[in-house]
């Protein structure tokens, strides 16, 4: 039984180092907007090169 | 695909999506309505950016109202306002971070993250949608602030850049901070949770010792952040209140969080039992949550604007026969401005050309534009219509007349002082009622048993913790905000909607507020006015100075007057004029003796005769609001309304016949007189709610109980004020005011609820029956249920009120 005061170190260390984390994060401004990012999500990342072309893009 | 056959569905602009009525421009076989919507379009498929025009449709804005300075941005090349806009700068790279209103769908967000693909000097972008912000960096050697400027104001999204702007930038990060004492309380509450977990179901008997002591001094362990960081607000909150010889909400708060803390010491370290350390935690982790919930935020609104918010930040000077774009704050007395039709007066001038008209409407509430000649004071705040002229200043920006309201001693305090939220008075009985008991019970104890006698004491003061009662406020009043704001009503803060509810008399300011400039249009109807009765005409009502004269005026546009043989004006009927040995006529129905037959515009007639032969008549429409005669009536029902307006009181009669429950009209009033207006108010006792628009209104919404600034566009500039209110929600300000008083009544309950909750703990408690696991038990399903029961019920009266929605649009 003696393990779990192992158990329990290693758990407490744990959840330590996430809340660090969120620490970190929320002063880096990660939780600043939570709405664009979802839209940026969606956009397609492939860009052409700038190639220039005579047609224009159809719609 | 959108548009099949533009033949058969009428032609949209490609860009904006508005319709191309009065100019249709075919390019690349689409519609657009300008010029300038055709220009971003070319800008766009020139970089092989049309994947703009997919994401949404119609994601543009229309360019037709845009001015086309080439010059206006030439302040930007100023070394000191580019230092004071940038957020960093080194050698090879500068970081930018503009508002820019237009921001509104995803289609901008893409655009202005690929900015990069349209001039090379860009490195990257990053939008914040919810602020509507942009982050651009730059490349030193590539671009220029004022290229930069020029290429997103060619894009459709010029980034807006006020004077106070260019004051400090810092924000407070407060609410970081508290979001941090959240995440520690949580992580502690949960831990100790655990460690807790065997004493709840009494398994400790199967556990060793050692592992109970160990869980309880882990608790001890993870107890400490919660009471020397978490909670550190409140210790703070109380003192202060203490040190003016109050009680507030924060003083039965800290007296728990301490009797709770020593007391689990005492138990774990003397007597080895389990404490009360997780109850702790858990008190702290839902109050801080309540408070976040409060503190809710309307980023993107500045509630506490100054007049630098209003003026340019570049004013065009003269010096030397040259015109060279400066910014204001480096305009000095005896400069020589050129100022263009709609702009603003940044400061105190003297006309230097013949004669112009400037509408003071911002200023004074005054809607006909004013005539100045040359040598006369044109005010600050003014906004020129018309060709452009030139002018000296005479006094610096910050020293007009419209700038002089800020040095008024009501911009100095802050209105939350004074002033004492209702939980505060409960609390300062409740604090007084529980130590009384919590004393009664060592005292009947002691006789019998001193140790009983003090656990009782702590019992009580820890049952009687006002978890539920310190909660009932924040959930109640953070809902009622985010439910105004669905309705687009944007409160300061959480207090405000307090004051509203105690709030007995409303008063409205005319110009912009009832009336809505936009609104008021005038119409002709009969025979076609030949360019001789038109400048009969102009020369008949420049005479008068009546509204309606005024109104026609402005409709018949620059042209020659004649010279009349006579005119007389009959005072509110009408003029009568003689030319050329013809009699003109120009008035009401009675006055020139025709019958239009038109009951509902009585009053809004202008009828025009030549020998008493009627040519024709104007029609005039009233700029009153369509909701305002609905909302007076109902707001007169509950309270008094007064009218405060900065124009004459011609329309006296008129508006107390259209909105009767008017008890008060002050006319001619200066933005000084509204904001002693409201003064006055106050020292009578009576709690105001002001609501205005212009500058004009600004020392009276700082000086009124509550003071709210009405706006078309809510991005826009708005006076100082405690709440924003979208004009397209005007029509249910009695709906606000109804359930800015029901919200009271919830509180109230809540307390009721949790009161019933401390009776049934101290009940207990005195009888020093108190235990861990019933504390564990009590403080979170009482907090949880007073949370449940103010957040439904504000949803239900929301709903009965019909200001329920799922979503603001």
């Amino acid at each position: 039984m003696e393990v779990i005061f192992l158990l329990i170190a290693i758990s407490l260390v744990l959840a330590v180092s996430f809340l660090l984390l969120f620490f970190r994060a929320n002063k880096g401004g990660q939780f600043d907007d939570n709405h664009t990012p979802a839209i940026r999500i969606l956009f397609d990342n492939e860009h052409k090169q700038k190639v220039k072309k005579d047609q224009p893009k159809k719609t | 695909m959108r548009r099949e056959n533009p033949n058969i569905v009428e032609a949209k602009c490609y860009h904006c999506g508005e319709s191309c009525e009065d100019e249709r421009i075919r390019f690349e076989e689409k519609d657009f309505c300008c010029q300038g919507c055709k220009l971003v379009y070319e800008v766009l498929s020139e970089n092989d950016l049309c994947n703009y025009y997919q994401i949404e449709e119609f994601p543009g804005e229309s360019q037709k109202a845009k001015s086309a300075r080439a010059n206006r941005f030439d302040y930007l090349n100023d070394p000191e306002i580019e230092q004071k806009l940038l957020d960093f700068k080194n050698e090879t790279e500068t970081h930018y971070t503009f508002h820019i209103p237009l921001i509104h769908c995803a289609s901008c967000i893409w655009l202005l993250e690929n900015l990069n693909h349209i001039n090379q000097g860009v490195i990257s972008s990053r939008v914040d949608f919810v602020k509507k912000k942009v982050q651009i960096r730059i490349s030193n050697d590539r671009l220029s602030l004022k290229e930069l400027v020029v290429l997103l104001s060619s894009l459709g999204y010029e980034p807006r850049i006020n004077l106070s702007d260019l004051g400090k930038k810092e924000r407070p990060k407060a609410d970081k901070k508290t979001i941090n004492r959240l995440a520690v309380a949580g992580f502690c509450f949960g831990n100790m949770m655990l460690f807790s977990l065997p004493e709840y179901f009494s398994e400790r008997e199967l556990l060793d010792e050692n592992f109970q002591s160990v869980f309880n001094y882990l608790n001890v362990l993870l107890s400490l952040p919660i009471v020397f960081y978490a909670a550190v607000d409140y210790y703070n909150s109380a003192w202060n209140s203490l040190k003016r010889k109050k009680i507030n909400m924060d003083v039965p708060i800290v007296m728990g969080i301490i009797a709770l803390f020593l007391y689990s010491l005492w138990e774990i370290f003397i007597h080895q039992e389990a404490g009360y350390m997780d109850s702790l935690g858990g008190l702290l982790f839902f109050l801080l949550l309540g408070k976040i919930y409060q503190q809710k935020t309307f980023a993107t609104l500045e509630f506490d604007r100054d007049y630098k918010a209003y003026f340019p930040v570049s004013v065009t000077r003269f010096k030397k026969d040259t015109e060279e774009v400066i910014p204001l704050t480096k305009v000095s007395v005896g400069d020589i401005l050129l100022v263009r039709d709609e702009e603003l007066i940044p400061a105190d001038c003297i006309l230097l050309d013949n004669q112009c008209y400037i509408d003071y409407s911002f200023v004074t509430g005054e809607e006909v534009p004013v005539k100045i000649s040359k040598g006369e004071l044109i005010y600050a705040g003014g906004r020129l219509k018309g060709d452009q002229v030139k002018m000296t200043v005479q006094k610096s920006p910050s020293q007009g007349y419209l700038t002089d309201l800020w040095n008024n001693d009501s911009f100095e305090k802050s209105k939350d002082s004074g002033l004492v939220p209702l939980s505060n008075k409960i609390s300062a009985v409740f604090t007084r009622s529980v130590l009384s008991i919590a004393f009664a019970a060592l005292i009947f104890w002691s006789f019998t048993d001193f140790g009983i006698g003090v656990k009782a004491f702590v019992s009580v003061l820890i049952v009687a913790c006002p978890c539920a009662l310190a909660m009932s406020t924040p959930f109640t009043l953070g809902n009622t905000l985010r439910i105004f704001g669905r309705n687009r009503l944007y409160l300061k803060n959480a207090g405000v909607i307090e004051r509203m509810a105690e709030s007995d008399t409303f008063v409205f300011d005319k110009t912009g507020t009832l009336t809505d400039t936009a609104k008021a249009s005038i119409q002709y109807h009969g025979e076609e006015l030949s360019i001789q009765s038109r400048r009969i005409l102009k020369s008949m009502v420049e005479y008068s100075t009546h509204p309606l004269s005024n109104r026609i005026n402005q409709w018949l546009g620059p042209i020659e007057k004649f010279g009349l043989d006579s005119i007389e004006e009959k005072r509110g009927k009408g003029l009568e004029a003689r030319f050329l040995g013809q009699q003109f006529r120009l008035g009401s129905e009675e006055f020139t003796e025709k019958v239009i037959g038109k009951e509902s515009l009585k009053g809004n007639l202008v009828c025009f005769t030549v020998e008493d032969i009627l040519i024709g008549y104007f029609e005039i429409q009233s700029g009153l609001r369509k909701e305002a005669e609905s909302v007076v009536e109902e707001l007169s029902q509950e309270c008094e309304i007064h009218l405060l307006s900065g124009d004459h009181s011609h329309e006296r009669k008129k508006l107390k016949e259209k909105l009767p429950g008017i008890s008060e009209f002050h006319f001619n009033q200066s933005p000084k007189d509204k904001l002693n207006h409201m003064g006055e108010l106050k020292t009578h006792g009576s709690k105001s709610i002001m609501v205005g628009d212009g500058l004009n209104d600004a020392g009276a919404l700082q000086e009124s109980y509550v003071g709210i600034a009405l706006t078309d566009e809510i991005s826009h500039f708005s006076p100082a004020s405690d709440g924003i209110l979208d004009a397209r929600s005007f029509g249910i300000i009695p709906q606000f005011l109804a359930f800015s008083r029901s919200t009271k009544n919830v509180i109230k309950a809540s307390f009721a609820l949790s009161f019933i909750y401390n009776i049934v703990g101290i009940s207990f408690a005195v009888q020093g029956l108190l235990s861990p696991v019933f504390c564990a038990i009590l403080m979170p399903l009482s907090s949880i249920s007073v949370v449940l029961f103010t957040t439904l019920s504000t949803n239900v009266i929301a709903w009965k009120q019909g200001l329920f929605k799922i979503k603001s649009n």
